[in-house]
């Protein structure tokens, strides 16, 4: 499988239908915990990022392209989903995904990305996000998931996996961490004002953080050919 | 003229920003406030977009009459941003990552929403540096437990200076210290207006002012001591133009604010 960008483009878009179809579970999350706008929020800002892409294939050939349009690199793409979705999300997950996607961007100048450099995007991602939100792991964040799928994207790929196998890892780590979020206390973000009450409740960002992870790994396995 | 120092509330609503600018102005009407508020669908968010405009318009405002005599940014003026709860401050600290060219002008000031933009209105009239304007925003979480800022709030400078009452006779008084009492006249005391015109009246004095043990360029401390009417106070100077300070604090509490 390749690694390019094409595949990031494929990402994202699996990622925009993913948030669509899950729009109203992330928003009925967030209500329990938090303002109620996380599903409407992302949906937004992908559908944002959609439109974006749209257009520059459109121009495809002109000027978005590099030229022959396959020196395109992994980067350019999430750099396109930072800033749209730092203009477009709304709330804290603005800031947060669009630092994460801009912070990947930087690692990811290349056309092409081995397993290491997934490792190396999700770290950039990882390390965004904290830097913004200051929340370190089991404090029922988006970091939770964030830094499961990174302990096992490392792990797969120091074990000789290949591109698809370490995405699979750092999908599956992050699911996996978002259900785990349920049971845990709340100490930053909206849901910590409620104190014990947030107890019992799947994170929103932990949820959205998993199907973002998942629709790289579905993007990966799909190819080219794939369903859009 | 507008003074030195431009403010920037950023708000999920539109009306707390609205609201709170409205306060912060009625204080500070030299002080370019901007606000920022709402998300990209016109809701209750934040706005990447609505926040880089308005930093970089109030940035523009203060371009303008900031002297370029060659000191540093913050020593001369800038923008200091306030912002309510917690996407409003990571999509500030994203606008002022992504634009360098607004470090050292543009600050966010990590203090209460209310109490920190009114205060930093307040000092900003004044005509104070942008760290001076941030640091009265910080400062400004103290008034929500007035118990917790004792004389001591005044900062170092008081921490030693035990002033005596000259007018007691009881004690000997710090060399430099002058001291006067007076009577609060009007019906409503030392609200928010009078309070006011108090703190930038001593800003601009320059002298170091304690009313009844709080520092006198605070607006906030001096609302906190809820000197109401027929409340006697005192009023404390030290060092340069100690004096004349005194006496024309005496006397605008005296004058009742044109509220009698």
């Amino acid at each position: 499988m390749t690694l390019d960008a094409d595949w990031a483009e494929r990402w994202v878009r699996r990622a925009a239908e993913a948030v669509e179809a899950a729009k109203d579970e992330l928003t009925e999350l967030d209500r329990q915990i938090g303002d109620g706008d996380h599903g409407e929020n992302m949906h937004r800002g992908f559908q944002a990022v959609v439109a974006r892409l749209d257009a520059a294939a459109a121009d495809t050939g002109s000027d978005t392209a590099a030229p022959g349009g396959s020196a395109r690199e992994v980067g350019d793409v999430l750099k396109t989903v930072a800033t749209t979705l730092m203009s477009t999300v709304g709330g804290a997950s603005g800031p947060l995904y669009g630092t994460a996607f801009l912070r990947a961007s930087k690692v990811s100048g290349r056309p092409l990305l081995d397993p290491s450099s997934i490792v190396a995007l999700l770290e950039a991602a990882l390390e965004g996000i904290t830097t913004r939100g200051k929340a370190t792991v089991g404090e029922k964040t988006m970091v939770d998931a964030w830094s499961a799928a990174v302990d096992a994207a490392e792990r797969t790929a120091r074990d000789g996996g290949d591109e698809v196998a370490v995405l699979r890892a750092a999908a599956e780590a992050a699911d996996k961490a978002a259900f785990g979020t349920i049971p845990l206390l709340a100490t930053k973000g909206r849901a910590s004002y409620l104190g014990e009450r947030s107890r019992g409740h799947e994170d929103p960002g932990a949820r959205s953080t998993a199907l973002l992870l998942g629709a790289a790994m579905a993007a990966a396995l799909a190819g080219p050919g794939g369903a859009a | 003229m507008s003074a030195p120092v431009a403010l920037v509330l950023v708000s999920h609503s539109t009306y707390l920003a609205r609201g709170v600018a409205e306060l912060a102005a009625q204080m500070a009407p030299d002080v370019v406030i901007r606000t920022a508020a709402g998300g990209p669908d016109g809701g209750l968010g934040t706005s990447f977009d609505t926040v880089q405009a308005a930093i970089t318009a109030a940035l523009d405002t203060v371009g303008a009459t900031v002297p370029d005599d060659g000191g540093s940014p913050r020593a001369r003026g800038g923008v200091v941003v306030l912002a309510d709860l917690g996407s409003s401050v990571l999509t500030v600290e994203t606008v002022l990552e992504l634009d360098e060219s607004l470090a050292g002008s543009v600050v966010l000031a990590r203090g209460p929403f209310v109490e920190g933009a009114v205060a930093a209105a307040v000092t900003a009239h004044g005509g104070a540096t942008l760290d001076e304007v941030v640091a009265s925003a910080l400062d400004a979480a103290h008034s929500f437990s007035p118990a917790g800022t004792p004389g001591g709030a005044g900062g170092p400078a008081w921490a030693g200076g035990a002033g005596g009452e000259a007018d007691a006779g009881g004690e000997r008084p710090a060399s430099d210290t002058v001291t006067g009492r007076v009577t609060v006249r009007n019906p409503l005391g030392l609200h928010a207006r009078p309070a006011a015109l108090v703190s930038r009246k001593v800003a601009e004095l320059g002298a170091k002012v304690r009313v009844d043990g709080v520092d006198a360029s605070s607006v906030l401390q001096l609302m906190a001591l809820g000197a109401i009417e027929g409340r006697e106070l005192t009023v404390e100077a030290e060092g340069l133009g100690a004096a004349e300070a005194v006496r024309v604090v005496v006397g605008m509490i005296e004058g009742g604010f044109g509220e009698i």
